[in-house]
């Protein structure tokens, strides 16, 4: 497990949102809104935002499966060379694989992602996908929302709604990366 | 916001204080330029070749196209004849959207007298933020970057280096033998030919010997520079059967025949009997060596014709690197410098 007080000097822990269990349950909850909304898992494709929404996409597949009896398939996205801001930043982001192995085209597309933010990392994840083919539909989830927006954008599915001001840092633990899950709020020094 | 706690403190202050994907080297005080490999780490070479694995996806694509490089301009200078080298910079440059102008030296004001320095000062007035630079000159490139504040990437001057050939070269080279940090490790490249004029094996020597790999260049005493062989990791032969034996990889040059008139080569009919790359020569390489030519190839003068279509060669995969390999290098170099 990672040590933000040694790994992150300048962040303070301030809370814990959600525990495994809460979580767990969010992610249960929001795969069965999909399953409504859409009126089963037909032509249905996951596609999760490296990388904490990769593991999204991942669990809610096999949600899915559990509840309605078919997977979905998954991809993953990789938005960096869709970024609003690469003209400016002082920093280079290391571009990872898109690996959508499926026809997007004409498809309902639910993208997935830990927290939703300014938006901006949404609106570069529909031109992405938008790119690949024209899929019937784009919804979005995300565990957390933690306001803020900058763009006019909305998620369709929430675990979660924190808010949060600006000097606040979520971190969503998933355990496929972080060894355990849970959301917590922590605040820059 | 893809992205943990693990980003925050590489995260500058922009619109959105939430940690973004960006576990980052950090950016250098100037421009980075590619003229050669001397500044560049193993690390950074091979986070290099793992971008270029992005870009060939990109061009995978129904739209071959991503939006990375909108607004910024990418000049190509080529002072020099090239065809393939200038089309691929250009549409590596493009299929990232950003613009490009061409310069060709033969229909400029350079040919009207104008000094390198003021056209490229002109050049300068065109707001470019990336030059690609070919001049018959080694080290012009390097003495742009004394004149500019746009980064510099050197495609091929004198016979000095051609750093984005050797990467795409090295990418092709890790395509065949799998990924991984120490896919160079212990394996061997023989390059045969025209050493001596070679920029193109001198890049690649530098690069492969950096990445971990052994690299032994091989040719006729006339067009074979004894000092190369004082290199880390290079050695040198005339015998085309030692460089071979055991090699995971046989590059063969391109044989520049304007050489033959200046007597380096005694005849080609000599050349084509000690150096060409046949099938039997080929047999006592390692399993599953591959066979490489930076192009353009002649039939059956350096590389026999049935091993140039043949299983082992590489050749048609190496033309279609070029391309991600150069977004890649374009993306690095233009992404995260401000």
């Amino acid at each position: 497990m990672p040590n933000p007080s040694v790994d992150h000097p300048n962040l303070t822990f301030k809370a814990s949102l959600m525990s495994a269990t809460e979580m767990e349950r969010a992610l249960k909850r929001i795969a069965h809104e999909i399953v409504e909304r859409n009126k089963g898992v037909a032509n249905l494709g996951l596609v999760g935002i490296h990388t904490r929404g990769v593991p999204v996409a991942e669990r809610l597949a096999r949600y899915l499966k559990k509840f309605e009896g078919t997977q979905p398939p998954v991809g993953k996205l990789d938005i960096t060379l869709y970024r609003d801001d690469l003209t400016e930043i002082a920093l280079q982001p290391i571009v990872r694989k898109t690996e959508v192995d499926f026809d997007v085209h004409g498809m309902r597309i639910v993208l997935c992602d830990d927290v939703l933010y300014t938006g901006r990392t949404a609106r570069a994840a529909l031109d992405a996908l938008i790119d690949m083919g024209r899929p019937a539909s784009i919804q979005y989830a995300v565990i957390v929302d933690r306001g803020h927006r900058e763009l006019p954008i909305r998620a369709d599915y929430v675990g979660k709604n924190v808010p949060t001001s600006a000097a606040e840092v979520v971190q969503v633990k998933l355990a496929e990366i972080d060894e355990e899950d849970g959301v917590e709020l922590w605040e820059r020094a | 916001m893809a992205a943990g706690l693990s980003a925050v403190d590489a995260s500058p202050a922009t619109t959105s204080p939430q940690p973004e994907p960006r576990q980052a080297r950090p950016a250098r005080g100037r421009k980075q330029h590619l003229l050669d490999f001397a500044d560049w780490s193993r690390e950074e070479l091979m986070a290099l070749l793992d971008t270029t694995d992005v870009m060939a996806q990109v061009l995978t694509r129904t739209i071959k196209k991503v939006p990375a490089l909108q607004g910024m301009t990418v000049a190509t200078l080529f002072f020099e004849d090239s065809t393939r080298t200038r089309l691929s910079f250009d549409r590596a440059a493009r299929a990232q959207s950003a613009d490009v102008m061409s310069f060709a030296a033969g229909g400029s004001s350079l040919a009207k007298g104008e000094s390198l320095r003021d056209t490229l000062r002109t050049l300068d007035q065109l707001q470019a933020d990336l030059y690609v630079v070919r001049h018959p000159v080694a080290g012009v490139p390097y003495q742009l970057t004394r004149w500019t504040d746009a980064a510099i990437v050197n495609a091929g001057d004198g016979r000095r280096a051609h750093p984005t050939q050797a990467l795409l070269d090295a990418y092709t080279f890790r395509q065949r033998f799998g990924g991984g940090a120490s896919a160079f490790e212990g394996k061997r490249l023989a390059i045969v030919g025209d050493v001596e004029h070679s920029r193109v094996a001198r890049s690649n020597a530098e690069l492969f010997t950096k990445l971990g790999a052994e690299v032994v260049l091989c040719g006729p005493a006339t067009l074979l520079p004894r000092e190369f062989a004082a290199l880390p990791g290079v050695s040198v032969t005339h015998r085309l059967e030692e460089a071979v034996e055991g090699a995971d990889a046989v590059m063969a040059l391109r044989l520049q025949q304007e050489r033959m008139t200046r007597g380096l080569l005694p005849s080609l009919a000599e050349y084509v009997a000690r150096y060409q790359l046949t099938e039997r020569v080929m047999r006592s390489a390692a399993e599953g060596a591959i066979v490489m030519h930076p192009g353009p190839l002649v039939r059956d003068l350096e590389v026999a014709s049935d091993v140039a279509d043949g299983e082992r060669s590489v050749i048609e995969q190496q033309v279609a690197n070029g391309v991600p390999v150069r977004m890649a290098v374009l993306y690095t170099l233009l992404v995260g410098q401000r």
